[in-house]
């Protein structure tokens, strides 16, 4: 099958979804120029600097028929549009007796590696989970991520894509052919018995390398992407939970409050699913501090596959 | 309320004239200042020295020495040097992602910048801040910043500082053509008008914002005529000539020591360099533009100046000035190179006071 990357993935989906809906625009402060060329810059706006007014204002184009596309860029851009994001999208539909269809869709990459500093190596993902009424996804793959953006564009309400700026060079199979993928469904990504991995975006891939080196110890690791986080598939993992009887759960965000505490509770509360588990969950997370730009310091803060495997060593007793 | 534009002409006897004039050109008065020779070649000199750090940065970043991104205000050097050599020490200002400049011009030490770029323990901020976020609090820079925008309310509160204080200090935001069009640049504008907090707005308008030209997102050519809608004064100056910006920053000062409020200065510059020092970095201005202000280059025709119509300066003491700057600027290297990296623990520091 062909190979494109992360990045390209998120492109091919965009531009077929403008030329299938002529009500899709896009918004932010860099159009890109082969956009402009094949759609014109009616429908793809380079914004001044304003990420609160361009949020704002795609909230009220998307009441008023259209389907804006905004691209935040990096998601430390979007705490400017705080207002418009926690206050008016994500309240506006129930707020207002869901008179109006909000099709939305914010993107914004993700995640540190980039020796970038605090304010550009964030993953804040669980501050939008907690809102109610945004739906979040965050691919870890190229098939992933064109699937779900066509889905995201479709959809009719607000929808973050959150992108692991880590992934954008990751290439992968992606047909040829049109197809989307739900939003709220789970991925298991390799198939194990011993303990459960579930991983978030770039973490999918150094559980994938840590269960690599586990099965040369005679461990059975079995990865579970969620892929969507807003709808989260509790259903997904809570089965692969009562298979292997362990979970481990990786994040590039910090564990206070984080997705990784959301997974945590949603297998934890289930009788079910608790009445199996032989160990403590575990969760490997980005240490809870800013992230620091020099590289020993940076490296220190991150979780990555060998932080994984002694996790599930440790797990496994 | 049309913005002022100050011109720097000379008189019969050559002696520096500034014509202010309205917009539409009618005139509107002359003022003359001169700061000493010593001042003059004292701003060359740190101008030079922002374009050697910058210079040696870009190298040590594409050699892979220098980690992440690193902003140069190559071709900017005349208004951070201008604004920042009619402040005291003890004026504060806050600073944006192309933040090198600024620092300089304020004072701080080339070491421990370079260190701080280098990821070093002895770093301005222990490694932990890298090229877009240094600070010296000691020397009242309060810091550049990730965030276009981001540092205009925080300098606009150590405005109502100095104003609370009561003791003449002045607080100085320097910010993008970009910045201008954020919200923040608005609120707080407002409010040091109406509070008369004595601050400066110096805007420098080097005609794009990242991949996008200024004239895409600006309703307005000038940045300075939006002083008028916060009743300010609005001042536009050839942000490449430094003793233009130096004596528009020297009137803006007084007025906010004796407590008239704030003045928006713009400063028309050019960013040579590309937006950031990354490869794939995509450039969307062409070549002739970018020639062109090539031509205007603050620190030639600043040199020049003070070589053959001031006679301060002979061409040999402009090489030697160069020279003790490259040796400074490779002793900050070898400072950072000899500096241990952080210990990895020391992430976990500093996430409070104690
Ligand atoms: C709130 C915010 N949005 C977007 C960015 C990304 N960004 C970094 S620099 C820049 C351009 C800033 O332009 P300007 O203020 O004119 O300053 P210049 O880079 O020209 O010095 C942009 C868009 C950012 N850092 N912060």
């Amino acid at each position: 099958m062909r190979q494109i990357s992360y990045a390209q993935a998120g492109s091919e989906a965009l531009v077929e979804e403008l030329r299938r809906d002529p009500k899709t625009l896009v918004l932010s402060t860099d159009a890109a120029p082969a956009l402009v060329e094949e759609f014109g810059d009616q429908r793809i706006r380079a914004t001044p600097i304003a990420e609160g007014a361009v949020t704002g204002m795609a909230i009220g184009a998307a009441g008023s028929g259209y389907r804006p596309i905004v691209n935040w860029r990096i998601v430390t851009f979007s705490f400017v549009a705080m207002d418009q994001i926690v206050n008016q999208a994500s309240k506006i539909h129930y707020m207002f007796g869901g008179q109006a269809k909000f099709p939305l869709v914010f993107r914004a990459t993700v995640g540190g590696g980039g020796k970038l500093a605090a304010q550009h190596s964030q993953s804040p993902y669980s501050m939008f989970m907690n809102l109610a009424g945004l739906k979040i996804i965050l691919p870890s793959t190229p098939y992933d991520m064109k699937g779900l953006m066509k889905s995201a564009i479709r959809d009719d309400n607000p929808v973050i894509s959150f992108e692991s700026s880590r992934l954008m060079g990751f290439k992968g199979d992606v047909p040829e052919e049109e197809y989307t993928l739900p939003i709220g469904k789970a991925d298991v990504k390799r198939e194990g018995s011993d303990i459960t991995i579930v991983a978030i975006a770039w973490l999918v891939h150094e559980a994938l390398a840590a269960a690599e080196t586990l099965a040369k110890e005679g461990v059975s690791v079995e990865v579970v992407d969620p892929r969507s986080l807003f709808p989260l598939d509790a259903e997904t993992i809570r089965t692969s939970v009562r298979k292997t009887g362990r979970l481990l759960i990786a994040d590039e965000a910090g564990p206070t409050a984080g997705a990784s505490a959301e997974i945590a509770a949603l297998t934890a509360e289930d009788a079910d699913t608790f009445a199996c588990l032989k160990a403590p969950i575990k969760r490997v997370c980005a240490l809870q501090v800013p992230v620091p730009y020099s590289p020993v310091l940076e490296d220190h803060v991150f979780p990555d596959r060998d932080k994984i495997a002694a996790g599930v060593r440790a797990v496994l007793g | 309320m049309q913005p002022i534009i100050i011109v720097r002409l000379r008189d019969k006897a050559e002696q520096a004239v500034h014509h202010i004039v309205g917009k539409s050109g009618h005139h509107l008065g002359n003022m003359r200042m001169q700061p000493s020779p010593n001042n003059q070649i004292e701003m060359l000199r740190q101008m030079q020295t922002i374009r050697r750090f910058e210079e040696r940065a870009s190298d040590d970043f594409h050699a892979g020495d220098i980690y992440g991104v690193v902003h140069c205000y190559i071709g900017e050097e005349a208004v951070a040097v201008g604004v920042c050599s009619a402040l005291e020490r003890d004026d504060r200002i806050t600073s944006t992602h192309r933040g090198h400049g600024h620092c300089i011009a304020k004072g701080a030490d080339l070491n421990r910048m370079m260190a701080e770029l280098y990821g070093r323990e002895t770093g301005y901020c222990k490694g932990k801040g890298g090229s877009m976020h240094i600070a010296d609090f000691s020397i009242g820079m309060l810091g550049a910043n990730g965030i276009v925008a981001g540092g205009i309310p925080i300098v606009t509160g150590a405005g109502l500082a100095a104003q609370l204080d009561g003791n003449g200090g002045v607080a100085v935001s320097f910010f993008g053509d970009g910045a201008s069009n954020a919200g923040p640049f608005h609120e707080s504008i407002n409010i040091a008008a109406k509070w008369k907090l004595p601050m400066l707005y110096i805007c420098e308008n080097n005609l794009h914002s990242a991949n996008t030209p200024a004239s895409k997102t600006l309703a307005l050519e000038d940045v300075a005529a939006r002083a008028a809608g916060y009743g300010i004064p609005g001042v536009i100056v050839d942000g490449n000539d430094v003793m233009a910006v130096h004596d528009a920053a020297t009137i803006a000062v007084a007025r906010a020591r004796a407590g008239e409020g704030p003045t928006l200065i713009e400063c028309k510059t050019y960013r040579q360099s590309g937006h950031t020092e990354r490869l794939e970095a995509y450039e969307h201005r062409t070549s002739e533009e970018i020639d062109l202000w090539k031509k205007k280059d603050p620190i030639t025709q600043f040199a020049n100046n003070l070589i053959q119509r001031e006679g301060q300066l002979s061409e040999a003491d402009w090489k030697q000035m160069d020279d003790e700057i490259l040796q400074a600027i490779q002793a900050s290297v070898d400072f950072a190179k000899a500096s241990p990296f952080p210990k990895p623990e020391s992430a976990l520091d500093d996430i409070f006071a104690q």
